[in-house]
């Protein structure tokens, strides 16, 4: 029929009203069918429901994203009196009612208690399907680490719409991390396809990266199969992954290098706590202490205890044991200087006998006190966790701390020693004692002093030891000879030795025990110090000259 | 005449050895008599139970000679003297588990039980030979002895001495027991050796074995005794007393002192290993906890009880601290460590000479140690030597 | 060894060149350059420090130079040697302070320092054989602590304890006696019989002799040696020595 003017006009007017109007009757009609949507899901079964949700995805509503989560939390239930479904605000078994949340608008609707409620279930598959879905929604958020882990999330379950959904995103994506990672997804996804030009490009971008899962993609290329054939069949593209596993795999090998270094200073960092304050009773005053691994312990309980009694406060527990322990291992120390050592100075090998048998008292008081069993330490929270630095290495914050801490308490050591009063006591004494006695030193103020420091220090190294592991009558057995052997490597009299000799033995310790397990490398480390000492007696800073010298 | 000195003059002059010598005699015959002769329902009877602790005392009197040898007389201070006694312990502990035979548990005719539960199939190279005594006797000397010797002469030719000498020691008698503990090493893991069945075929169970075996014992700490006397007694005794006291001075006369040290070291590490060989067969079992540092130290503290550098000290001390041992674990079991270290702490400040430091007429023969207090550089006793190490 | 040292043939008894030692720095010696001829009697004086102790301590092996050579007679090479072995080419030396052996007895004492086969299997099985007890007490006679025999060296008084590490050092007989300020502590008398003793040894053994003590050098030398700083600083007989204006300078000089 030919369109008359009457008509134009009130097709455009319709045309118009739709336009206009669409919106509001697209929303509502958007709403509704949202609603629909959902009340499918009540009775759907899991494949049918992954099909509801790629249509409640797809719907653009606004709702959707909080839907979704609240289906992948386990969130989502039907109120099993008018079967409308509900999001729950939260699922504690603790509350009698859960309050509600209508889906759709998102404004509270109440609360029901638990048994009026049927959840809406899910299975693994719809899971992971609502997860990748829910990536496609963050990685629009404003915040680069949700970006950043809705990448990660997407990258889990490539397919050619989220391929799709990565290459809008990495042309305008300013977070140089999530840029990084949007491009390692691409990459992978590109191996895939057939063109050679973009897979050897895709293989340069991907030989930057450090994660094992981009190392295991490439290194599968090169796979053959039991007849000979190569997974991947051009030779072009197989070399080129074979270089990108092995520069790959060159720096994963620095950083796990790096990783085990690490782990070896925290573990050296006690060994150097220990030694210190051996390093300061045997080799300023020559004082062989037995009982040394026995402060230790006393410093490791008084954390213990203090965390006994401040349940609810576990960091100030620590900060408050610190100085504790200090003084609790410290004054124990004065005690057997007064009581016990100071009447035999000038013969060590009975020094070493007497604080034997000070230590075999300390740890049956010990267990007589707090039973023989080992206790547990909580590490607070602010030390607990893992920094990732990069893609390969990740570092334990406990013993990061443990390492600052151990640098902190040498650092104030040697400020102590070297510019304090008490310190030049303390190297007066040792080097000459009658000289100092004549300018008027109190020497044995100083010999009291000087132990309770090098036991103080023992102290606190009882506190490091006790965020590592358990705490027990026996703690001080197993460091003892460690730390002897610390002392000597490094040198007898130098604190600097110490440090060095401590921390090099952890990380030696470290370095082994993957190939031959904790015990062997226990026991090659100690081998390997009695050759030492073979070779080298005094140490790796030996103290020379006359001072030194024996009759 | 070995050892330049006839023998019994020398007795006469050693009025402590010869009660010693006296008291073993009465034992070895007192012994048999009272467990085997007289009935047991007997007020007289000695139980099988005392007749194990009794041979006990006497193999750590063995372990404590051979300290004192080393310790009194040339200044080495072990701390892990029971590694050497363990040792021993062990190689009897190879040729007793090899005597079972068919009897244990898995019933294989070679494999111990401990190495079929591992699924092993055939022994370790280091096991053959031990189901013959005349092969197994050796080793209890040569492996103990062996250790000592390579240990000490790399130990004595770098000149290490004093404290960290004995630390050294610890941490070797620390690293063996670590290793030892090991259930891949072939020496039966954490459990050790044990259901032993009989020695030289006769069973082990059995008193007649045992009162054998007490006299046997008896016999080897006299002969122990004897031959450190002679040791002593001689000019190269006289040397090590020398080497203790003052060492570089010695070399400056002319000695090689690490020769002296690694022989005796050598020697008592023998004498330790065949303690413990002849410990294994009565208690019956060995494991290695017995490698455990406190183990060395505590024969250190029966030695420094009795007197160290009195040889009768040592033996006394031994026997004391145990009979004491014996008496707390039994009566107050949570005392004994108590008891232990306030023993430790006593005799070290008190009794510098230990109980024969008492007996008057002994007081020159036990070494005092340094001056008290100040005066002497404490470095000096640290022990490690300035001196240059000649080509 | 069997059988006594070689006697020296011609040549020097000892030659010390340009030796060198430093203890963290500290110059113990510097340059240090001697000779000594056989059957002499050399002392060695100077101030504290001067590096007397030092160059008996090269000698005896007991520290090694940084750098120079020490010869005894025509060819041995005393830097090559552990102590024992400097012992056993003929090198006794008697220490500045009396290291006697304090738990043993004075017979004890010197019986230990017989010349002989000193291995550990010999000390064991091997007994004083009737001619060596006789030279002990010969021995004991000399330096007069006959009636000390069987005391404790511990017990004995400071100048009786110089006398038995003499004695022990005689016991050694040695072809060159080092001697470290062998009367520091004794009486005048003492300080004569010592002089005698020492003149008595001279043409069959070569001495050196450290002192502090200018009247008892100059009893006994004919050719002294000033060091300082770890060098030589003057040589001669006693009077030019004292006359020389160095030697002077660093006695009494500012």
């Amino acid at each position: 029929m030919r369109l008359g003017v009457r008509q134009c006009a009130a097709g455009a007017l319709l045309v118009a009203a739709l336009v206009l109007y669409s919106p509001t009757l697209g929303a509502q009609g958007d709403n509704d069918s949202f609603s629909t949507a959902l009340s499918a899901l009540r009775d759907a079964s899991f494949l049918d429901k992954e099909a509801i949700v790629g249509r409640l995805a797809e719907s653009g509503h606004p709702s959707t994203r909080a839907v979704l989560s609240a289906l992948v939390e386990d969130r989502l239930y039907v109120r099993t009196a008018d079967s409308q479904v509900f999001i729950v605000k939260s699922t504690d078994e603790a509350l009698a009612a859960w309050e509600l949340v209508d889906p759709v608008s998102l404004s509270d609707r109440g609360s029901a208690p638990r048994d009026e409620l049927t959840k809406i279930g899910t299975n693994n598959r719809l899971r992971r399907l609502l997860k990748t879905t829910l990536a496609r929604f963050e990685l629009a958020s404003p915040d680069p680490s949700v970006r950043l882990a809705a990448v990660r999330e997407v990258l889990r379950s490539l397919d050619d719409a989220t391929v799709a959904v990565l290459r809008e995103r990495v042309g305008t994506e300013p977070d140089s991390r999530v840029k990084d990672e949007i491009e390692t997804g691409l990459g992978l996804a590109a191996l895939d396809g057939s063109d050679s030009a973009a897979r050897l490009a895709a293989i340069a971008v991907l030989a930057r990266r450090t994660r094992l899962e981009v190392r295991n993609r490439l290194a599968a290329m090169l796979e053959r199969s039991a007849d000979g054939v190569y997974a991947e069949s051009d030779p072009q593209i197989r070399a080129a992954a074979a270089a990108a596993v092995r520069s790959i795999d060159r720096r994963r090998t620095v950083y796990s290098a790096l990783e085990v270094v690490f782990f070896g200073l925290s573990v050296g960092s006690v060994l150097v706590l220990v030694g210190t304050g051996l390093a300061i009773t045997f080799g300023v005053m020559g004082v062989i202490n037995m009982a040394h691994g026995e402060l230790m312990m006393l410093g490791a309980y008084t954390v213990y205890v203090a965390q006994t009694l401040m349940p609810g406060h576990i960091a100030l527990s620590v900060f408050l044991a610190i100085p504790a322990a200090f003084l609790v291992a410290g004054t124990a120390g004065v005690i057997l200087e007064r009581s016990v050592i100071r009447f035999l100075y000038g013969r060590p090998l009975e020094t070493l006998l007497a604080t034997f048998g000070v230590s075999l008292i300390l740890q049956q008081t010990v267990r007589s006190v707090f039973s023989a069993n080992n206790r547990s330490v909580e590490t607070p929270s602010w030390m607990s966790g893992t920094l990732q630095l990069g893609d390969a290495l990740s570092i334990t914050l406990n013993r990061f701390y443990i390492i600052l801490f151990t640098l902190i308490v040498f650092a104030i050591l040697l400020v102590i020693l070297k510019r304090t009063r008490l310190g030049l006591d303390i190297r007066a004494v040792a080097q000459n004692r009658g000289m100092a006695q004549a300018m008027g030193v109190r020497t044995e103020r100083v010999d009291a002093l000087t132990f309770g420091l090098g036991s103080g220090i023992a102290g606190l190294a009882g506190v490091a030891l006790s965020q590592f592991t358990n705490v027990g009558p026996n703690l001080g057995q197993s460091y003892i000879i460690d730390s002897f052997m610390v002392v000597v490597f490094g040198g007898v009299g130098s604190l600097w030795g110490t440090l060095v000799g401590g921390l090099s033995m952890g990380v030696v310790n470290q370095i082994l025990e993957p190939y031959v397990g904790a015990v062997l490398a226990k026991i090659s480390v100690l081998v390997a110090l009695i050759v030492f000492i073979q070779r080298w007696p005094r140490g790796l800073f030996p103290q020379t000259g006359r001072a030194a010298e024996s009759h | 005449m070995p050892f330049g000195r006839p023998l019994l003059p020398a007795m006469r002059q050693d009025r402590g050895g010869a009660v010693l010598l006296a008291g073993l005699v009465a034992l070895s015959v007192l012994v048999p008599l009272l467990n085997l002769a007289v009935p047991p329902g007997s007020p007289w009877h000695l139980s099988t139970y005392w007749l194990t602790l009794l041979g006990k005392y006497l193999c750590f009197g063995m372990l404590a000679l051979a300290l004192d040898l080393i310790w009194g007389y040339a200044g080495i201070l072990s701390l892990g003297h029971a590694a050497f006694f363990s040792l021993g312990g062990y190689a009897m502990g190879m040729y007793l588990m090899r005597q079972i035979g068919t009897r244990g548990v898995y019933g294989d005719p070679v494999l111990p039980d401990f190495m079929v539960f591992l699924n092993w199939h055939s022994l370790p190279w280091f096991w053959t030979g031990f189901n013959h005594f005349w092969f197994a006797l050796p080793m209890m000397a040569l492996a103990p002895g062996g250790l000592a010797f390579v240990f000490g002469w790399f130990a004595f030719r770098s000149r290490v001495t004093g404290v960290y000498l004995s630390i050294i020691t610890q941490a070797l008698s620390y690293a063996l027991m670590l290793a030892f503990f090991r259930n891949d090493m072939g020496f039966g893991g954490n459990n050790g050796f044990t259901d032993f069945k009989d020695i030289l075929g006769w069973d082990l169970h059995a008193d007649r074995t045992r009162v054998a075996l007490f006299v046997v014992t008896a016999v080897a700490l006299a002969v122990s005794y004897l031959v450190c006397r002679a040791v002593v007694d001689s000019r190269a005794g006289r040397v090590l007393r020398a080497i203790r006291d003052a060492e570089s001075r010695v070399r400056f006369l002319g000695y090689r002192v690490e020769s002296y040290k690694l022989w005796v070291f050598v020697g008592s590490s023998v004498i330790a290993g065949l303690a413990g060989a002849l410990y294994v067969p009565q208690v019956g079992i060995i494991n290695p906890s017995e490698f455990a540092p406190i183990n060395s130290i505590e024969a250190v503290i029966w030695v420094a009880v009795g007197g160290r550098g009195t040889l009768i000290g040592a033996v006394a001390g031994a026997v004391l601290v145990n009979y004491a041992k014996t008496y707390f674990t039994g009566a107050l079991p949570e005392v004994w460590l108590y008891a232990l270290g306030a023993l430790f702490i006593g005799v070290t400040l008190f009794l510098p000479r230990g109980f024969m430091g008492l007996v008057p007429g002994t007081a020159r023969l036990i070494p005092a140690d340094g001056p008290r207090g100040a005066g002497r550089p404490i470095r000096s006793e640290l022990g490690v030597s300035a001196e240059g190490k000649a080509k | 060894m069997s059988g006594p040292p070689p006697e020296l043939l011609g040549g020097k008894a000892l030659t010390l060149t340009n030796l060198t030692v430093s203890f963290d720095g500290f110059k113990a010696l510097d340059g240090l350059t001697l000779t000594v001829e056989p059957g002499e009697l050399r002392c060695i004086i100077g101030p504290n420090g001067a590096g007397k102790t030092t160059m008996m301590d090269v000698i005896t092996g007991r520290t090694r130079p940084m750098s120079g050579t020490a010869r005894f007679g025509p060819a041995i090479d005393l830097l090559t040697l552990s102590e024992p072995e400097i012992v056993d080419v003929g090198i006794g030396r008697k220490f500045q302070k009396p290291t006697v052996f304090e738990q043993l007895t004075v017979f004890e004492n010197l019986e230990l320092s017989l010349w002989g086969d000193k291995s550990f299997w010999r000390s064991l099985t091997t007994r004083l054989r009737s001619s060596q007890r006789d030279y002990v007490d010969d021995i004991l006679a000399v330096i007069g602590l006959a009636s000390q025999r069987e005391t404790l060296a511990g017990t004995l008084a400071h100048g009786q304890k110089q006398w038995l590490e003499i004695g022990m050092l005689l016991m050694q007989e040695p072809e060159l006696l080092l001697v470290d300020e062998p009367v520091a502590g004794m009486t005048p008398q003492e300080t004569d019989r010592t002089a005698e003793l020492l003149t008595s040894l001279k043409a069959e053994h070569t001495l050196i002799v450290v002192e502090h003590d200018m009247d008892f050098v100059r009893s006994i030398a004919r050719r002294v040696t000033v060091l300082h700083e770890g060098r030589v600083l003057a040589e001669g007989d006693m009077s030019q020595v004292q006359n020389d204006p160095r030697v002077i300078d660093v006695y009494l000089g500012a």
